[in-house]
Formats: C-alpha cells, structure tokens, sequence
C-alpha cells in the first residue's frame, strides 16, 4: 500500500483538481456578464426602448420594436401554453401514476430535450405554409410547444409537493375530489406554478433559432398576430452577423436589454419560490 | 371506542361541499385533467407527421443514403448531400462533451463531496445563471471575444504544440469547429453539471461512510463507493448535455464558419445540421430546398429523442429506490 502521505497528496490533487472545474465553469459567465453590461451599457438611452432600428450610419434608433415584438409572441405562446402544460402537470400528479401516466411523463420528457429549431419547422408546417406567410402566430406557436413540456414537468413536481394530509382532510369533509384539486391543491402549489410559468417566460423570450422563419422579423411596430413580426433575439443575431461596427454596438446593447428582460424574469421566480419555501419551513 | 354523541354533527358535510355525492363534477374533472395529457401525446405525435410529412419529397427525390452520405450541398444546382451538416454536429458536438463532462463532474464533486460549504451556494447560483443565458448572447459573445481570442492564444499556441496532428493544421481564423465545439461545452455545461449534482445526491451515504471508516481519504471513498455508484446516472447526464449540444442553433450559427466542407483540422471553417437550417429555410426557395432541410430536422429530431430515452433511463436506473420528489 501507498504511503499515507502520497495518498493524501492524491487527496489534495483531485480536491484542487475539481475546484478548477468550479473556475473554468464560471470564468467564461462572468467574461459574458461583464462585456455584456460594460459593452451594451455604451448605448442605452431612453431612446434605445421605445425608437424603431435605424439605418447603418444614422445615429439612434433603438429596437422598441423588437422588444414589443417579444412581449407579443410570448403572449401568444403562453396563451396556447399555460393551460395545456399546467393542465399536463396536473394530470401527471393527479392521475399519473398508472400505466398511460407512466408514458405520458415519459413522452414529456423526451419533448423537453427536442431542438427549438425542429420544433421551429413544425411551425412553419402548420402555420406558415398553410397562410402563406411568416407570422407572429407561428412564432408564437413555436414557443409554446417548446414550452409545454417544460412546464407539464415542473408542474407535476410542485403539485406533488402538496403535501398528502392536505388533500386528505379537505376529502374527510366531504369536499368532492375536484373541488379538493382545484381549491385545496392547486391553490397550494400555485406559488410554485408560477415560478414555473415565469421561467418557462424566461426561455421563451430568449429563443431564436424557431423564430427565424415563423415570425421572420419586421422593421415596423407590429401589433397583428397574422404579420410577420421583430423579436428582440432575431435582432440581436441580425446586428450581430452585419459587417458594420455601429451595428454590433447596437447588439451588444440589444442583448443587454434581453439580459435584463431575462434577468428580471428569473429573479421574480426565485423571490417567489424562496417566499414559498420561508412559508413551509 | 363508542362514538361521541354528536357525531352526526361532525358529519355534517362542509359549506364547500355540493349537494349530495359529486360525481359529474369528479368526472368532469378527471376527463378535463386526462384531456391534457392527452394533449402531450398529440403534441408528440404533432411533431413526428409534420417532420415526416415535409421530409418525404426529399427522400423520395434524393434516395436516403445519397442525401445522407453526399458531400456536395449546391441548392441553386438542386444538390442536395447532408454529410458536412451531420460531420459538424459530431465533431463540435465531441468537442463539447470532452471539454464539458470533465468539467461538469469536476464540479459536480466540488459542490457535493470535496468543497467548502460556504461555496456552495454562489456556485450553484452561477450555474443557474449561465443556464439562463439566451443562446444568442452566448453566440454574441462567441464571435466578438472567444474567436478573436482564438485566432490570436489558442489556436497559434496548440498549431506550435501539436500542429503534428491533422487537427491543428492549417490558418487559424478563429472561426470553425474548435470555437463552436468550445461555446457549446459552456453551454452544455449547467446541464451536465446539474443532473450529475442530482445524480450524486443520490448515493446512499452509508457507501461512502464505509469507506471513510475504513481509512480511506476522501478522494479514495469517492473513487471507490460515490463515483462507480453514479457511474450510469453521469453517463445519462452527458448523454442530456450531447443532446442538447446536438441541437443548439444560434451560438453554433454565429460562430463555426458556415461552410458547407468537411475538414479534419479543428480550425477549418464547417458546418452544422441546426446552423444549415437556420440559415437557409427562410429563404429556401425550391420545394425540394425546403423539404431537404425539413428532413435534415428530421434527422436530428431522431437522434436527440433517442439519447433522451436513453438518458432517461440511466438516470432513472441510478435514482431507482429514491422515492419520487426526494431525489
């Protein structure tokens, strides 16, 4: 056998070994986090929030388009999304645990781990080729099927969360059963559902790849779920891959705008689930 | 034990209650709750005939194996061969996970077994974060700082180490495989390290403690009882991490070069199957264009459901035991 002091030398090693895992993981997050902010903060005005892009040269413009085109199309996605994710969710908790449930959560899981960019042709199948045009209802169905999955997950965990004496002494009153899941239950995990609807927001308004040929981009305000419509994310990648400098300034302070958008997003849902956890302990 | 008198009372039913035994609204509920997991299914099913539907005239047009094998990609000369797409996604999506899984497990023993306690919870955090990143910014980041930063430390500095091997030769531009292969691996990386964190959770501590008793340090008890325990539910996360590095767009887009050749040096400009479709669909113009792209979907629709299944069993394997909601 080795010496004791070789094999707590190997001790060390490895021990030092992984802490430079825990470096090289967060040297490249914090390199993205500070360009971001120190190189999109050159450019943020007002103006920035509320102007339409401007032509290469002039000065201005900003992308207000872009981020209304954003709130639209994650509108839409959460109108079709909610209900059918959470509903999924509720489903898996409520009367998962057979044989059609066992599937079912099976299903749902291998859909989390499919590419936005297929789920992107999906949308143009259904939606694009059948009107004959790019539109933010494409993009927004896009969304939402990227979202479904996510949420039914999530949903299902916190609803299993509930704890079981709960449900059962809201029955021992004679409560029927669904009253019991919607009043008792679901009032229960609704902290948590939000905070999965608010991260599931999150990723959403981040995604680009599915919305680069549904809802394709617009250089106007576009409020008409039927029209081709800007996102902040295609605008970014649109300033990003042009060959003018003043340009790539403007993603940089698009995707600073994005961070924030996202950023603000996920601090709700943590705040809330922390508030929730404060409550149960 | 006799029941107190006023039981009767006690059994009155609750003011939520209906009028009598509410068995339509039970009903009601149940076929509502079970219509939308049946909506999963549909969803699932969705997908499949959509991407089937739109694939057909290329195969039929272009013959599987031609379309899957052909090097040449001419749209304008209706030249239709997948092969630079699928050899990119595999060449930057092993990169990735060589870089990532290393990484990730490193870190993954870091915040569960070796680290100080007080490190957990920033660390933690930051992975958060870099999980929550837009893949776009990821892509910004991409082509302004890590290809420049390429083309001028790393990709000189591995030419002059170990420019014997074909896959550090020629110009290094910064643009390429290695620089989509790297940006994947940050990206990939929360995955793999949080499913790994979970996986390690649930090694029952007893192993470890054994060993610990026993005398070995504790990189010994990790080696011998935590790490061949996990082993299956680690290989489940990095099959998680490969399938989302296979399917990740924009950063890959924005920074692999775009060009549809095969090379074996790292360095060359390539291509790959997501970065081909987001290119080209909106402006794909023949009908067969659009459905090679479509069946291009298709194929990497295919291969990331498989590894999901796959991944999802190996973990499941692991956590097996673990009630449900503990793990």
């Amino acid at each position: 056998m080795k010496s004791l002091r070789w094999r707590k030398f190997v001790d060390l090693f490895w021990t030092g070994a992984s802490g430079a895992g825990v470096v090289l993981a967060l040297v490249p997050l914090l390199s993205l986090l500070w360009l971001v902010v120190s190189q999109g903060v050159a450019n943020l005005s007002f103006s920035f929030f509320t102007n339409l892009p401007a032509p290469v040269g002039e000065p201005g413009g900003g992308v207000g388009n872009g981020i209304v085109g954003t709130l639209l199309l994650v509108a839409i996605a959460s109108a079709i999304a909610l209900p059918v994710g959470i509903g999924a969710g509720v489903f898996l908790a409520e009367k998962g645990d057979g044989r059609a449930g066992d599937v079912i959560r099976f299903v749902t899981e291998v859909l989390s781990g499919v590419p936005s960019i297929v789920v992107g042709i999906v949308a143009y199948g259904l939606v694009v080729e059948r009107m004959k045009r790019f539109s933010a209802l494409a993009g927004g169905l896009a969304l939402a099927l990227l979202m479904v999955p996510t949420l039914a997950r999530s949903t299902e965990e916190f609803v299993r969360l509930v704890p079981g004496a709960l449900r059962e002494a809201s029955l021992a009153l004679g409560v029927p059963k669904w009253k019991t899941s919607l009043r008792v239950v679901l009032r229960t995990a609704a902290a948590g559902i939000i905070t999965a609807v608010l991260l599931a927001v999150a990723r959403a308004a981040g995604e680009t790849a599915p919305l680069l040929f549904t809802s394709l981009n617009n250089q106007y305000w576009n409020l008409q779920p039927d029209q081709p419509t800007a996102s902040l994310t295609v605008q970014i990648f649109n300033y990003a891959i042009s060959p003018y400098e003043d340009w790539h300034h403007k993603a940089w302070t698009a995707a600073l705008v994005l961070l924030l958008l996202v950023g603000l997003l996920n601090m709700l849902a943590r705040i809330l689930s922390r508030n929730r956890m404060e409550g149960a302990r | 034990m006799p029941l107190p008198s006023d039981s009767v009372a006690a059994a009155r039913p609750s003011p939520l209650a209906g009028a009598g035994p509410s068995r339509f609204g039970d009903r009601a509920w149940g076929a509502g709750i079970s219509l939308f997991g049946g909506c999963i299914l549909v969803t699932a099913g969705l997908i499949l005939s959509e991407l089937g539907g739109q694939s057909l005239l290329a195969f039929r047009k272009l013959g599987v194996l031609h379309f899957l094998f052909g090097s040449d990609w001419d749209p304008v000369q209706d030249k239709f061969g997948a092969f630079p797409f699928i050899y990119g996604t595999l060449v930057t999506s092993a990169i990735a996970i060589l870089l990532a899984v290393p990484v990730s497990v490193g870190l993954a023993l870091f915040l569960s077994e070796m680290g100080p306690k007080a490190l957990r919870r920033p660390v933690a955090f930051g992975i958060e974060v870099l999980a929550a990143i837009p893949s776009v910014i990821f892509g910004l980041w991409g082509l302004f700082i890590l290809v420049p930063w390429l083309r001028s430390f790393i990709e000189p500095g591995l030419q002059a180490v170990l420019g014997f091997l074909p896959f550090f030769q020629g110009p290094p531009i910064g643009l390429g495989y290695l620089a989509a292969g790297l940006i994947l691996a940050i990206m990939i990386l929360p995955t793999v390290a949080s499913v790994t964190i979970e996986v390690l959770k649930t090694v029952p501590l007893p192993l470890k403690e054994g060993a610990l008793a026993l005398g070995a340090t504790r990189w010994e008890a990790i080696c011998m009882t935590v790490l061949p325990y996990a082993r299956p539910g680690i290989v489940g996360a990095a099959l998680l991490g490969l399938g989302r590095a296979l399917g990740e767009t924009m950063a890959v887009t924005m920074v692999i070069g775009n060009a549809p050749e095969v090379h074996a040096s790292l360095f060359a400009p390539g291509y790959s199957l997501p970065a081909v479709i987001a290119n080209e669909f909106a402006e794909a113009t023949g009908a067969v264009h659009v459905s090679a792209l479509a069946s291009l979907g298709l194929v990497l629709f295919g291969i990331t459901v498989i590894l999901n299944a796959l991944a999802q069993v190996l973990i499941r394997a692991v956590s097996q035991g673990v009630p449900r909601g503990a793990a």
